[in-house]
């Protein structure tokens, strides 16, 4: 296979001294589908931001078939054949898949815009490439996994060689990312070079032809994937073993602390959401949920943390009926929750790591000296919380949206898990977070309910992360549960998701006493 | 009776005009993501302008084209501070309007010694009015719809003029992504700037004809502050249609008939005539509440039910 794309000694300083890649070294070939992994923070996006023209270096070149490239902005790299699929998509959600993909380059008769000829097309695009895609449809009305073939389609169409992709499976259900990769292959096929970020090493495994691992900001090296294990990648990543499978003892549950029955949520179009849900969460062990994306997982959630309302039907926290609590008296109540948005809701990002972290307890009598917050005693506790959670950040006045994802997440997990809480809900703790940290969540998880009798509520679209971490599992479908498993380490990864599509369905005889 | 009709529709049409131009100019930079506020004192600019040019030429096109001109450099003005100067879109806007009452004032003292009105000082022409062939011998329809200014069939031909380079035409789906995702724009090689500077160009254009409706047509001479509110109602007229250039010439039509309303009964009671223009904002105001309302009831009736067959069901699953 012939080079494409070479990367010498690319070293980038932030505006703030902040070393984030230092004597980068690696390079791509043609046909070739290339795995970039580290721990978060290690520079992979700041990596690929160079690659694509959006940020500028300091020493160091970039080659593309031997060609040194200068490059200013994202334009000048698509014109030198390099493309990136954000994970923020970049597109129009009230024009077609059709004109999303033509803009900037869009066919023209006289002075009109000639919307049968952007038809034509993109379509005939999608057809070459094999993406399955209405290019009349409205980019608001489709999946996040069709805005994704959009976007590859939108790079394609401008005559890129080199594909890059940031974490480009994170926003996926397990199907679409099969999906995915497929289209991936047949582009290599094709002999386009693809770069692929991700922090879920068994897709690494199963996709990528060699791996180039960074360590703060330094390249190891690249690597055959026929010669890697998954454990060698982490060691290599994060310079320890990581235990990717742990065990863990069965629980020792104790009384119903969770206890949701005949729930009922309508959406605001009249859908059932939640349709007739009822099960329990006992203290000191771990439920998790399984089901395909937008099967009532986010409804469920809020209703159970009190941020909506619900229409029937009963929750019942320690025994009392959430129902007419505020937020902050469930929390008192001793909930806990980690929200699967981290952004918008899990962590208010202008606002530094401090500030978050104590967002919940300020007012607790601990952080107060008359009527003002004690200052000394919240540092003190922020900076405990920073060091046990590794929180990689300058100070705790850092606001968090300077942090890189995985440490978002760990500011949201410090504060959730430091909050004392008797029944905690996660969902998609580990979304976009390396293996590291993911580690440490999910030993966290279940020693917080296995030793401190913490009940625990799972929600996530990672199947292994569900296996390993639960100690009962249930699979919602279409706002109902369809399945009920006493022991999660007995199931397989195969009958889930036959239970999780449909194929499958228990009767109410079968669960009873599961839920 | 029928002398009353065919007047008071001649006159919604011919008080809906700069109305009209108002509300597409603001359609324009709207679609673009911008709010124009400063389209008030574009028109004003622009009548002044008008009257000035066609003066000294003794051109109609000249002085209409001068309006214009007055028009897209206010534009051109926005554009620069806002877009290159990084300002605050809404307080340029404003301070734009303010300038726009006071230059254009003082300009008038400047050139005719008057504060009030160049009337008798220049000798600026008027548009000319058009007889329709055929259409005005239509009993009824042909007075009211003939016999206008050639500027008020114009408003209405610019609404598809508008509504076609919006929907049709390349720079009209490269404004509208810039103005829904300016991101997604940028990141194609479209110039955000560029093209907030041509919506705000072609606004400038647009509120200039309705500038030179009002010192032109309306009346055929300048008088200060002689717009009088009128780019505000175009403004909230294209607020109302969100955006698409016919709803916003026909939600303008019915402020121009609310005009029509208060100045025929301004010949009997002032108080009352006021009163009636207000009618409009009000109707407007309580229909989008009671729009509003009535949504939030037909969703809760709907949860309701839907809640209900939930339960309904759920219970004969449990004694099958
Ligand atoms: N604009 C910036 N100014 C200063 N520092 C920055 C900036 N952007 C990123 N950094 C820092 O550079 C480091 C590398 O960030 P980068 O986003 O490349 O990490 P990453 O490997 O993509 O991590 P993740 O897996 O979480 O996405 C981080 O420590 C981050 O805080
Ligand atoms: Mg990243």
């Amino acid at each position: 296979m012939s080079e494409l794309l070479r990367v010498e000694n690319l070293t980038k300083v932030y505006s703030n001294g902040f070393v984030a890649n230092s004597d980068i070294s690696f390079s791509v070939n043609a046909g070739e589908i290339h795995a970039l992994v580290g721990e978060n923070g290690a520079g992979k996006t700041t990596l690929m931001k160079m690659l694509f023209g959006m940020e500028d270096y300091q020493k160091g070149a970039i080659y593309l078939n031997d060609k040194k490239l200068e490059m200013k902005s994202a334009l000048d790299a698509i014109h030198n054949g390099i493309g990136m699929i954000h994970q923020h998509f970049m597109l129009v959600p009230s024009l077609s898949i059709a004109e999303n993909i033509v803009l900037g380059i869009e066919p023209t008769k006289a002075v009109m815009f000639n919307y049968k000829e952007a038809v034509r097309m993109t379509s005939e695009a999608a057809k070459k490439y094999g993406f399955d895609l209405d290019v009349t449809q409205r980019v608001s009305d489709i999946s996040v996994g069709s805005m994704q073939k959009v976007e590859i389609l939108k790079a394609l169409i401008r005559g890129v060689k080199v594909l890059i992709m940031d974490e480009p499976t994170a926003v996926l259900t397990p199907q679409e990312t099969r999906e995915l990769f497929e289209q991936l292959h047949r582009l290599q096929e094709q002999g386009y070079a693809i770069i692929f970020i991700s922090h879920k090493l068994e897709e690494i495994m199963e996709l990528c032809d060699r791996v180039t691992v960074l360590r703060k900001g330094k390249c190891l090296g690249t690597y055959d994937i026929s010669d890697m294990t998954q454990e060698r990648i982490s060691n290599l990543m994060i310079g320890r073993d990581v235990e990717l499978r742990f065990q863990k003892d069965d629980p020792e549950s104790g009384e119903d602390l969770l206890l949701v029955s005949d729930l009922i949520v309508v959406g605001d179009d009249g859908k059932r959401n939640i349709d007739g849900v009822s099960f329990r969460v006992r203290a000191g062990e771990v439920v998790g949920i399984a089901g395909v994306e937008g099967s009532g997982q986010t409804e469920l959630a809020a209703a159970i943390t009190g941020t909506e309302p619900y229409h029937s039907g009963s929750i019942t926290l320690s025994g009392e009926e959430i129902r007419g609590h505020t937020v902050r008296q469930l929390r008192e109540m001793g909930m806990a929750s980690i929200h699967e948005d981290r952004m918008t809701i899990g962590a208010s990002v202008n606002q530094s790591i401090r500030d978050n972290i104590i967002a919940d307890r300020f007012y607790r009598p601990e952080f107060r000296k008359f009527i003002f917050t004690d200052k000394k005693a919240i540092d003190e506790f922020v900076d405990r919380c920073i060091e046990e959670f590794e929180i990689a950040c300058d100070d705790a006045d850092q606001p968090v949206r300077m942090l890189s994802g995985g440490n978002i997440q760990k500011v949201v997990v410090a504060r959730e898990f430091t909050s004392g809480c008797r029944f905690i809900l996660a969902s998609q703790p580990t979304r976009g977070i390396d293996v590291g940290t993911t580690e440490m969540i999910r030993k966290r998880l279940v020693s917080m309910s296995h030793e401190n009798k913490v009940a625990t509520l799972l929600i996530s679209a990672d199947l292994n992360e569900l296996l390993e971490v639960s100690d009962r599992l249930l699979v919602l479908r279409r706002g109902k549960i369809v399945a009920a498993f006493p022991k999660a380490s007995e199931v397989s990864e195969d009958k889930l998701g036959e239970y999780m599509l449909g194929i499958r369905t228990m009767t109410p005889q079968e669960m009873e006493g599961l839920l | 009776m029928i002398n009353f009709i065919t007047n008071f529709g001649f006159s919604v049409l011919r008080l809906s005009t700069p109305i009209i131009y108002a509300a597409l100019a603001c359609t324009v930079t709207k679609k673009a993501g911008l709010l124009n506020m400063s389209v008030e004192g574009m028109m004003l600019c622009a009548a002044l302008l008008g009257v000035i040019s066609s003066a000294l030429t003794q051109s109609v096109l000249l002085g209409v084209l001068g309006a214009m001109l007055a028009g897209c450099l206010v534009g051109a003005l926005i554009s620069y501070v806002n877009l290159v100067g990084k300002s605050e879109l809404y307080l340029t806007c404003i301070a734009i309007n303010l300038m726009a009452t006071g230059g254009t004032t003082f300009a008038l003292y400047m050139i005719t010694g008057a504060k009030g009105t160049t009337f008798s000082y220049l000798a600026s022409l008027a548009v000319p009015t058009i007889q329709i062939p055929i259409i005005k011998d239509i009993p009824l329809l042909g007075p009211i719809l003939s016999g206008h200014s050639l500027l008020t069939y114009l408003a209405f031909l610019c609404t598809a003029l508008i509504w076609w380079l919006l929907f049709k035409t390349r720079l009209g789906l490269r404004l509208r992504s810039v103005g829904e995702n300016p991101h997604a724009a940028e990141s194609v090689g479209i110039s955000v700037t560029r093209i907030r500077t041509t919506a705000y160009l072609i606004a400038g254009a647009v509120a200039g004809l309705g500038g030179a409706f009002m010192s032109m047509s309306y009346v055929a001479w300048f008088s200060r502050d002689m717009v009088a509110g009128r780019g505000f109602i175009g403004l909230s007229a294209n607020n109302i249609a969100n955006g698409s250039p016919v709803v916003a010439t026909i939600f303008s039509m019915l402020f121009g008939m609310a005009d029509t309303v208060a100045n025929i009964l301004q010949l009997t009671d002032a108080g009352i005539a006021y009163f009636v223009k207000m009618l409009p904002y009000v109707i407007t105001i309580v229909g989008m509440v009671v729009m509003s309302v009535f949504q939030i009831r037909r969703r809760k009736h709907m949860k309701q039910k839907a809640v209900a067959a939930a339960i309904q069901e759920a219970a004969a699953e449990k004694q099958t």
